[in-house]
């Protein structure tokens, strides 16, 4: 050996080898042992998961008539990358019935990486969208002439009446809050953002698929990973089929048309509610698509409010309506009986006066047949003063506290909150404590709080509350909540009241001569048997509101109506036309008083109520 | 086993390109195909290599050698631009890179030089020679081929030159300036909390000072005066901390004056003693200083930009996963998600899709390490070491000192190419393109690496004739 004294070099060369391998692999445990964010960096980079939406569930109403479906509609995706040299532009543009500069400036936003961060030249980028089929026939007939270019079907919410738009609601794309909550939601989304398509928001969307698929480094699609295994069918959303009468409530629209107000009718026996108006409304057809945003604003910033759906949220005082209820509370509660006389005018009738000409004294029935205000003062007063007014108020008070759970049993002063009906108030029958609180526990008397008798004063309903009370009494002592969904997912509850049932005959009577007799003869129909009662309700803002609830026919009652004309003046000239149409619309199908028809619907109460 | 690293990395190659529409592992439009019409040209230039006589390579190794360099130099003429590197030549159907076969010869150059029977490493001058040999080529791939990783190899000689004799320091002088050239570079900018001056340039010359009284203390034979320098460097810097609290101090300025006085101190004893060895020590320390401060200049100017921003990105001064660092960044990814087990064979989602780009090539590992998991990679190293330790003990049973300096020139090419690679790929060195031998797609590597592994079989079958 001749360079023996460096024999031992080769270990070292040896060595340096062994560490540089164990460097290595020590580096290759961290990578592929420890660190565990490679793993779903490799999966971003590698696999695209490809949502399929459902389509949404269709909407019936109570006959099976077809009222929201959803209707296609386009886009037109490019690939730049496959567009070739020869493509005609001035052609494509010309398909689309764009200019040049339009199409300048779309190429322009796409490539736009600020704008559009997932821009690639391999993979489809949206050129337009929302497109009606009107709009894409005649680039269909020629797409093999601009290679790149695809067609993209979609859906969109579209209507078959112009009616119904708050009941129905609308469909937005999700904001902040929806993904917060669900994560079945992404961005850009869309679901239910009011009325039925929001409440059944779970059942209308389905559930989502999704398609794994995998792609290479420029974003080009390359098949389906793991051969599918991943993959999810969508699943197509519920039907709803509602209770509304479309009939109905078309009618109702008609006939509410520029006057502010609402129409309210159920089904006694079920609480199905069988049309739900509020006016000003709009067509839903605006709040689809590429238009909703600026419709919505549009809708929002109009005086008239149109998208406050009246019918459930604005309140009222009932005025006459509110003598039914009067009527039945002091009956059950030992102040009157059907008997009791009482006179229209005189001492004891002060300070409140008779607006009718009827004669005096009267009984209950014709009280309320000729609403006669001094009638229902007289009998509020004797029956909270029933027991005197005790030490303190008490006794009085106490009454009083009766009196007021009794009215709140019809369903006033609170939601219903066992139904699908969004966007409620609660209206108000004002407690003891509100009283107490204003003049002090022994500072107020039956006279003090008189306007109560005849429904003015403290105490607000609305026009859903109104429709109850009259199912109420067309039950004669009971009523299912109002519901919107045939096939009732919701727990739907019987309310029984504490009042017995010869008292609502006698009511009955009353208001079925008020039909015959009374404010509402002018509009009775000969063959319907109809019950009523009128309401003109004093406003300190403008012309009195127009009131009427009723229901027909009085031996079994098929529907029950409330109608409330803002600003229009008596509740017989204005609303009780209205709710009779409606009944005969119902109950024979058709309305055969055209004139009356046509004179309502056109008269316009109110300049700035539009029509969409 | 070299069949099986060969036959194992051609599948990997097919592992890489395949891109889920291929369907034959044969079909020569492919790269798998290509790599395995290589391989079996690989394996009869191997036989034939085997069937010439071994003093043939003695006789044409320094012919061979100069045809190789005229070749070298005629190449960047001949040749076609490839990103950006000027080493292909075009033969019909083929691209030949003539780097790859110049390890070969001047492995045989060098061992020829170096087993001459009067040659010695004794002084620096023994040294020129050698050095010739490797940096004459290692230039002209560098400067006029723009090949910046196939002259990095010629490094590897270093480990040849050191089994012959060649002073260890050497080697510690390369790793040192390694050290610090990252440490310059990579603190350089950072500015010290207390006084001014920079991190890098304190830490840089803070070794510089621990290394000199080191050598001062060992040579001289003062252990007793190392502690007086040692305590007395440490003083200096209490000294002007203190005076820090007043003045603002240059603590860097300060420090290469202690490196300087320590210097001078040495040189001084140095010729009183007359071990002139430690001159050596003293010059390449104030080398070192003037090193340091030239690091930055080296580093900004005659690097190339995309050198640069691969140095800084792997001493994580600059993240940029979409631009230089895209590379890296995917391999590790790739690697990684291949945990333990891998994701089997042409199952890798990563390299399928190509998202690591030359996967097939210099980053071919990535696609061991995403299949065949940890346990596969590991094997695959495991294998490389046996194969290099394999070839150092052939080295060390030859009695002929030419082809003992030659099989470790083969070794260490091979352990040069296997550190910088896989280094590479698992993002511990900056990305140098050079292939892992045998696995790395591309006939002229393999036939490269087929020639200096079966000249060496040769020779070492020629162990026993030379007995008899």
């Amino acid at each position: 050996m001749i360079n023996d004294k460096y024999y031992n070099r080769r270990y070292v060369i040896s060595g340096i080898a062994v560490v540089i391998v164990l460097t290595y692999i020590i580096r290759l445990f961290y990578l592929q042992i420890i660190d565990q964010s490679t793993k779903d960096q490799a999966d971003n980079n590698a696999l695209v998961k490809q949502t399929i939406y459902p389509s949404r569930g269709l909407i019936y109403d109570r006959n099976g008539e077809l009222l929201v479906f959803n209707q296609p509609i386009y886009e037109i995706t490019m690939t730049m990358r496959d567009m070739g040299k020869e493509w005609d532009t001035l052609a494509f543009c010309q398909c689309l019935q764009i200019d040049r500069e339009e199409f300048n400036e779309r190429i322009a936003e796409i490539k736009d990486r600020r704008k559009n961060k997932g821009y690639s030249t391999w993979t489809p980028q949206v050129f337009m969208s929302q497109l009606k089929k009107e709009d894409i026939a005649t680039l269909q007939e020629s797409l093999f002439l601009f290679p790149g270019v695809h067609i993209q079907k979609r859906t969109l919410r579209d209507y078959t009446y112009n009616a119904a738009a708050h009941v129905l609601g609308s469909v937005g794309e999700v904001n902040q809050n929806d993904l917060d909550h669900d994560s079945c939601y992404a961005r850009g989304d869309y679901s239910g953002r009011d009325g039925l398509e929001r409440t059944y928001e779970k059942q209308l969307r389905g559930a989502k698929g999704v398609e794994v698929l995998m792609r290479d480094v420029r974003g080009r699609i390359k098949g389906s990973y793991q051969d599918g295994e991943l993959d999810r069918t969508a699943v197509a959303g519920t039907d709803l089929h509602t209770t509304l009468d479309i009939r109905l409530q078309l009618l109702a629209e008609e006939l509410l048309a520029g006057k502010i107000g609402s129409a309210v009718a159920i089904e006694p026996k079920t609480g199905e509610i069988l049309a739900l108006v509020s006016n000003p409304a709009w067509n839903p057809k605006v709040l689809v698509g590429k238009e909703r945003s600026k419709n919505y604003n549009t809708l929002l910033h109009d005086p008239t409010k149109p998208l406050m759906n009246r019918a459930t949220q604005a309140m009222y005082p009932p005025g006459s309506t509110f003598k039914t209820i009067q009527s039945l509370v002091c009956l059950e509660q030992g102040a009157i009986t059907p008997n009791t006389l009482y006179p229209c005018s005189g001492p004891g009738s002060s300070p409140i006066k008779c607006t009718h000409h009827h004669g005096s004294p009267v009984a209950l029935d014709r009280a309320i047949e000729q609403s006669c205000n001094p009638y229902f003062w007289c009998a509020f007063r004797d029956l909270l003063q029933k027991d005197g007014y005790g030490k303190d108020n008490k006794d009085f008070r106490h009454r009083y506290e009766l009196w007021r759970n009794a009215v709140m049993s019809f369903g006033l002063g609170q939601k219903f909150t066992d139904t699908d009906l969004n966007e409620q108030s609660s209206g108000s029958i004002p407690s003891t404590k509100l009283f107490d609180k204003f003049y002090g526990e022994t500072g107020w008397k039956a006279i003090t709080i008189r306007s109560l008798s005849i429904g003015q004063g403290e105490i607000l309903v609305t026009p859903l509350q109104l429709a109850n009370q009259a199912a109420t009494i067309a039950n004669e002592g009971y009523y299912i909540t109002p519901h919107l969904n045939k096939h009732d997912s919701m727990r739907i509850h019987r309310h029984n009241l504490d009042i017995q049932k010869r008292h609502f005959e006698v009511v009955k009577e009353g208001m079925n001569r008020v039909m015959v007799y009374g404010t509402g003869r002018h509009y009775a129909v000969d063959s319907l048997h109809m019950a009523g009662k009128t309401g003109t309700v004093q406003n300190p803002h403008g012309r009195d509101h127009a009131i009427f609830i009723g229901f027909a026919p009085v031996e079994d009652p098929q529907i029950a109506v409330a109608v409330v004309v803002e600003n229009a003046g008596f509740g017989a000239t204005w609303a009780c036309p209205v709710a009779t149409m409606m009944i005969e619309q119902y109950l024979t199908g058709e309305v055969k008083r055209k004139d009356l028809r046509k004179r309502i619907g056109s008269t316009v109460l109110n300049e700035s109520v539009k029509k969409w | 086993m070299f069949l099986m690293l060969a036959v194992f990395g051609w599948l990997n190659i097919y592992g890489a390109s395949y891109t889920f529409d291929q369907t034959s592992i044969f079909d020569f439009s492919n790269r798998a195909g290509k790599q395995f019409v290589w391989l079996l040209g690989s394996l009869v230039m191997g036989g034939i290599l085997l069937l010439i006589d071994y003093k043939t390579y003695d006789i044409l190794a320094y012919i061979a050698y100069g045809a190789m360099l005229l070749l070298l130099l005629a190449t960047p003429f001949l040749a076609r631009d490839i990103k950006g590197s000027m080493s292909w030549i075009s033969l019909g159907p083929v691209s030949l890179q003539p780097a790859e076969f110049a390890k070969c010869i001047v492995a045989l150059a060098v061992a020829k030089y170096m087993g001459r029977y009067e040659y010695k490493i004794k002084s620096w001058r023994d040294m020129i020679v050698p050095f010739a040999l490797i940096g004459i080529p290692a230039l002209i791939i560098m400067v006029l081929q723009k090949e910046t990783g196939s002259a990095l190899v010629f490094a590897a000689f270093l480990l040849v030159f050191y089994r012959q004799g060649m002073s260890g320091y050497v080697l510690w002088m390369g790793v040192a300036a390694v050290a610090l050239f990252i440490i310059s570079i990579r603190f350089g900018g950072v500015a010290l909390p207390l006084g001014t001056g920079s991190v890098g340039m304190l830490t840089c010359m803070l070794i510089l000072t621990a290394v000199e009284i080191y050598f001062i203390c060992k040579e001289h034979y003062m252990r007793w005066q190392g502690l007086i320098l040692t305590g007395s460097v440490v003083a200096l810097y209490g000294i002007c901390l203190i005076i820090n609290i007043w003045f603002k101090m240059p603590f860097d300025w300060i420090a290469v004056g202690i490196v300087v006085a320590l210097v001078i101190y040495n040189i001084v004893i140095s010729l009183i003693w007359r071990k002139y060895m430690l001159l050596i020590v003293a010059f390449f320390t104030l080398f070192c200083i003037g090193y340091t401060h030239a690091c930055d200049f080296v580093f900004n100017k005659v690097l190339q930009p995309h050198q640069r921003i691969r140095i800084e990105v792997l001493l994580g001064m600059k993240e940029d996963p979409a631009g230089a660092g895209y590379n890296v960044n995917q391999a590790r990814i790739a690697i990684g998600s291949g945990r333990f087990f891998g994701k089997g064979y042409l199952n890798g989602t990563q390299t399928k899709l190509q998202f690591v780009p030359e996967q097939d090539t210099d980053f071919i590992f990535c696609t061991v390490g995403e299949e065949w998991g940890f346990v596969g990679s590991i094997g695959v190293l495991l294998l490389y070491l046996c194969f290099i330790l394999r070839l150092i003990f052939i080295a060390e049973r030859q009695r002929n000192v030419t082809t003992r300096i030659y099989a470790y020139a083969v070794a260490s090419i091979f352990l040069f190419h296997l550190m910088i690679n896989v280094g590479m790929v698992l993002g511990l060195l900056p990305v140098i393109g050079i292939p892992l031998p045998f696995f790395s797609y591309g006939g002229s590597s393999l036939w490269g690496f087929t020639l200096l592994l079966f000249i060496l079989l040769r020779l070492d079958a020629a162990r026993m004739e030379q007995l008899n």
